[in-house]
């Protein structure tokens, strides 16, 4: 398992070493900074030498390090890493070197408290931030009963929820956020075209409700079975916080769960059929001798009319060799970005149904050898509101407690991409 | 933070560390259980005799407090003793302990507990960690209610479940099923080798094509969490679908590249496409090939380039488009993706002898771009095998002996065959002659390396005795290449299978192979155990991998007393595992080894008259054999030189 925890900066520098185990020692540090961090070419966010073997994740500048001496379960010690960061951002908003270096100490006792020998314990944010804060000394003001309800907590079948929460007005929030990814090809098919699903629930509910979920679902495991009609969404795979009630999902596909407190990740999803492109992009784009590119990109906008796409960034690649480029855009603002050789379109809203085009010339300049230019795809950011691309609808959420209170349910849909709706041309 | 530093204080002072021993024990009495956790699990950290005499003590009350957070605190201490003074705890009875807990009500617990007996039963010296029926089942009904990492501690430990019965095995595969849906790719992940694992012991066919349906979704969206567990995934997936290939085998389309993908899951992603090809798909993953062949990285336009000529040779009816593409490609003049090409269509060439022989000039045209040695070598053997074709082989010939001195000696190889068939081809020509004898005067007289001149004296001998029987040989007909060779060992891949998830399964080797003290696994043989992966079961590997430096790899000779020793549990009343005595206990069938050399190598080696070459295979030299893709090396070249691939123990020992 796990046998040592390390962050570093970018230049190499050790910010937090905790070693689990006694069987390295701390120099193993200086040996990932050779490897890795002044390695411009890094191929692999694994890397083995001998029987050690140093698993890295980056995030703003910084790497996570783990370290292990035995064959490790590689997809545990990364969701470690990436719960790590979940974590870190949770009690101090931004994870980079200047709050690792403002939080050490926090940070110190809360490696030791996920993390036992190597073995990753209880990570509920919810739970942890119940005995690890960031006020002084906790034992002596936390009188013997309550450390031991927080204990049952962290050990018990519910560790992400607290018994004892209250609120005046009981409100759950569901956020259903899809992202597209899109690949189409410069003839216009579509390669791919699939939503990444993901439902967010922020729960203000007092008590230990009972919360029962419905979507127009429809799980499709056997593709060549049977289609019935109707409005249903088919789903090829769905995956669900801890929280819920697996056995009873398999049985008859009720998704009911007692939600931890606060804002979470009920499910995600991902659907490849019918997906509704919400933005259509059309591009011509002719090479004019070796001096000169013409562009043409049409952005139709696919859905109804009462809605708007907002903040949507258009990413046209140039030649490596473009010295301007000559823009004419209807609305929006279009730049060229000679740094990542890309014309930058922001178009703050389109309404529903409508096309913009925008049209230029790139004018390059004549270079020495004549490397042909890969022409990346065009990649498209957007944001659509209270349109869902896979068509889901959350059709209910029940919720149940003892205390019988009523509660207000708020649904929101979202549509967006961002960098993964690429058009080829 | 104050235990913090004593942990490290401690490690380092021992002696120092008596003073504060008294009050660690009067904390290990506290009545806030988080406190009595902390202290002992600070002492576990601290392995200096002093304080592990201090703490065997208290451990034994923690691990029957009250508390549960104390006692999966204290579940781990036991593993952390037992890697201090594996023999203390041993005496102390505190194995047993463990194993008590392994039914104790709380889940989280349970899964401690778990994890503290697989990493003792993972050590070589430690005790063995086995599973019955019940307590098998005791752990699944725990793994609802722990956390996510207790999951995969339990559903790992699952692995030490041998299935009796196919019933058994069939109901628990159908009780981790869920897990599938879990939202931590760990999870999922483990669930899945379990689920592979148990379907070795399983006969209801219509169960297994079920799971294996169900398996297929969960792996795919395991593609949309961060790029390292995409990798982690990727790397799994390919072994998975050459063992099961129902699992994906409609998805190529999911595992197309995105343009601002990492590297590593671009290069992962092409693999498992040309894997999934076949005829249905063959004009889309071709179209998507091409469209890489134009990307900006190197490695990563090369692979594409090569995925496109071995799609050829693997599904023929997509050749003819395929060897277009091909021929775009070497129209675009980038040196390297002339010199992938090149490389591959030399092997189109081999599997479809006659066909496109019509596109030799266009490669003549590009002999000045290439450089490399295998592309120059692969260039070198389409002139010479078709230099009856070739109307000015022998001016071509000419040019490209005219540094044979300096060439590498792959080129230099492929440079003498080369010269000797355009020899026996145009026999009258008289700067056929000139030059053969030329290039066999400084292959035997100018040059040290024995192959070489070995090769040079055998032509001139056959050529000097008798060139119609020499021309005979030279020219004999080519064993058809196949992409067989490229598929893993049926036996070793179950093997790999049992490390979905861990490093193994990214390297696709086995653990015990490079890291040291590390416990390989086998399926185990039990009546449950269906025929054919009985067939083709591995023994477990030799348990103790003697040092590095020592190892002498390669198939020498074995004692043949470990094999029988390590067969001879497993075989007590059944009929003995197909294992013959004599093949060696680590390769993962170096007679299968042997077998296949014949058609790897002559598949890429470009004499095809073999002789010289079977040797090579034979030799000490050839690469460690319990590596199960070692006999494809010829048949990938330098492919393979960037999978991913654990680095060898010297360059860490430099570094230290």
């Amino acid at each position: 398992m796990i046998s040592a925890f390390f962050i570093f900066n970018q230049k190499g520098e050790v910010l937090i070493s905790r070693l689990y185990r006694t069987d390295l020692k701390r120099s193993i540090a200086d040996v990932f900074r050779i490897q890795v961090v002044s390695n411009s070419d890094v191929r692999s966010p694994i890397i083995t030498l001998g029987s050690t073997s140093f698993f890295h994740v980056r995030i703003n500048n910084l790497y996570i390090v783990c370290v292990t001496k035995c064959n490790a379960n590689a997809a545990l010690v990364f969701e470690y890493c990436y719960r790590f960061i979940s974590i870190a951002k949770s009690y101090f908003g931004k994870v980079d070197e200047e709050s690792v270096k403002n939080n050490f100490v926090l940070i110190y006792e809360l490696i030791d408290e996920i993390n036992d020998f190597g073995y990753p314990q209880n990570s509920e944010i919810d739970t942890l931030k119940s005995y690890i804060t960031t006020e002084s000394v906790m034992s002596t003001n936390i009188a013997p009963e309550e450390s031991s309800k927080i204990t049952t907590q962290a050990t018990g079948a519910t560790s992400w929820r607290r018994g004892d929460v209250k609120y005046k007005k009981n409100e759950a929030f569901v956020d259903v956020v899809e992202t597209v990814n899109l690949s189409m090809s410069a003839k216009g098919t579509v390669l791919r075209a699939d939503v990444d699903g993901h439902i967010l629930m922020r729960a203000y509910l007092s008590g230990t409700p009972e919360c029962k979920f419905g979507l127009n679902d429809k799980i499709v495991i056997d593709k060549s079975a049977d289609r019935g009609a109707g409005d249903a969404v088919e789903l090829d795979d769905c995956r669900f916080h801890q929280c819920v009630r697996l056995d009873e999902f398999d049985s008859d596909r009720t998704i009911s769960f007692v939600p931890p407190d606060g804002e979470f990740e009920l499910m995600k999803y991902r659907s490849t059929s019918n997906v509704k492109l919400p933005l259509r992009i059309i591009p011509t784009v002719n090479e004019i001798g070796t001096t000169q590119v013409s562009y043409i990109v049409t952005v139709k906008t696919n859905f109804s009319n009462k809605l708007s796409a907002t903040s949507v960034v258009v990413r046209i690649p140039t030649p490596l060799n473009t010295t301007t480029v000559d823009c004419k855009v209807p609305s929006g603002k279009a730049k060229y970005v000679p740094a990542e050789n890309v014309v930058v379109w922001k178009i703050p809203r389109i309404q529903g149904q409508q096309e913009v085009t925008f049209s230029g010339t790139a004018h390059l300049t004549s270079t020495t050898t004549k490397q042909v230019w890969a022409r990346p795809p065009i990649d498209v950011d957007f944001q659509v509101l209270m349109f869902t691309a896979s068509g889901l609808i959350v059709r209910f959420l029940k919720v149940f407690e003892k205390s019988g209170y009523n509660s207000i349910k708020w649904v929101r849909y979202l549509t967006k991409a961002s960098g993964t709706y690429q058009i080829r041309f | 933070m104050v235990y913090l530093f004593l942990i490290y204080y401690g490690r380092s002072k021992s002696e120092q560390i008596n003073l504060v021993i008294p009050s660690f024990l009067q904390d290990c009495n506290d009545r806030n259980p988080l406190i009595r956790a902390l202290a002992i699990r600070t002492m576990s950290y601290i392995p200096t005799p002093v304080v592990i005499d201090a703490l065997t003590e208290q451990l034994r009350h923690c691990l029957k407090d009250r508390d549960p957070y104390v006692r999966k605190t204290a579940a781990i201490c036991v593993a952390k003793l037992y890697t201090a003074d594996p023999r203390k705890a041993e005496k102390g009875g505190f194995v047993e302990m463990l194993r008590d807990l392994l039914v104790d009500s709380n889940a989280t617990v349970v899964s401690n507990a778990v994890a503290a007996l697989s990493e003792i039963g993972d050590r070589q010296d430690g005790v063995i960690f086995k599973l019955n029926l019940t307590i098998a089942n005791k752990l699944l009904s725990a793994l609802g209610e722990s956390s996510e990492w207790g999951q995969i501690y339990i559903l790992d430990s699952l692995l030490r479940y041998v299935p009796e019965r196919h019933k058994d095995a069939e109901i628990m595969a159908e009780r981790v099923l869920i897990q599938l849906s879990h939202a931590n790719s760990a999870v999922v992940l483990t669930a899945i080798k379990i689920l592979l694992y148990l379907m070795n012991y399983m006969e209801d066919r219509k169960l297994m094509e079920h799971i294996c349906k169900k398996m297929g979704p969960p792996l795919v969206t395991l593609l949309s969490s961060g790029p390292e567990v995409q990798y982690v995934a990727l790397r799994n997936i390919l072994l998975i679908i050459q063992r099961r290939p129902s699992v994906l085998k409609n998805d190529v389309k999911v595992f197309f590249c995105k343009y601002n993908d990492p590297i590593y899951v671009k290069l992962a992603k092409l693999e498992i496409m040309y894997r999934l090809a076949r005829d249905e798909n063959a004009r889309e993953v071709l179209a998507e090939l091409q469209e890489y062949a134009s990307e900006v990285d190197v490695d990563f336009v090369r692979k594409a380039v090569r995925s496109i000529g071995r799609l050829a040779i693997k599904v023929s009816t997509a050749a003819d488009s395929c060897i277009q593409a091909l021929l775009d490609l070497i129209d675009t003049k980038v040196t390297y993706v002339v010199q992938e090409a090149v490389i591959v269509i030399k092997d189109v060439f081999r599997r479809f002898p006659g066909r496109y022989e019509g596109i030799i000039p266009k490669l003549c045209e590009n002999l000045d771009l290439l450089d490399e040695p295998e592309s120059k070598a692969a260039m070198v053997w389409i002139v010479g095998q078709f230099a009856d074709k070739i109307d000015n082989a022998d001016e071509l010939m000419d040019d490209l002996t005219f540094n044979f001195l300096d060439e590498p000696v792959e080129v230099q190889l492929a440079l003498l065959t080369a010269s000797v068939k355009l020899f026996i081809y145009k026999a009258q020509s008289e700067t056929a002659k000139a030059l053969v004898h030329r290039v066999l005067k400084s292959a035997t007289e100018d040059i040290d390396n024995p192959d070489l001149r070995d090769r040079g004296f055998m032509y001139w001998r056959l050529l000097a005795i008798n060139p119609t029987v020499a021309g005979e040989i030279v020219l004999a007909e080519k064993p058809a290449i196949t992409t067989d060779s490229d598929r893993m060992d049926r036996g070793a891949l179950d093997q790999l299978l049992l490390h979905t998830g861990t490093l193994g399964s990214i390297y696709h080797k086995n653990p015990e192979t490079f890291i040291r003290n590390a416990a390989g696994k086998a399926l185990t043989d039990s009546p449950a155990l269906n025929p054919l992966s009985r067939q083709v079961l591995v023994p477990i590997a030799r348990p103790n991998l003697p040092p590095p430096a020592v190892r002498v790899p390669g198939p020498g000779p074995v004692e043949p007393s470990a094999q029988t020793a390590l067969v001879e549990p497993v075989t007590t009343s059944k009929p003995s595992p197909p294992v013959l005595p004599g093949q060696p206990a680590e390769a993962s069938g170096s007679g299968v080894d042997l077998i296949e050399t014949a058609s790897t190598n002559g598949g890429h080696d470009e004499d095809g008259d073999g002789e010289g070459d079977d040797d090579y295979a034979t030799s000490p030299s050839a690469p460690i054999t319990s590596d199960p893709y070692a006999n494809l090396d010829s048949a990938f070249g330098a492919y393979m030189a960037d999978e991913p691939k654990p680095h060898g123990n010297e360059q860490m020992n430099r570094l230290f």
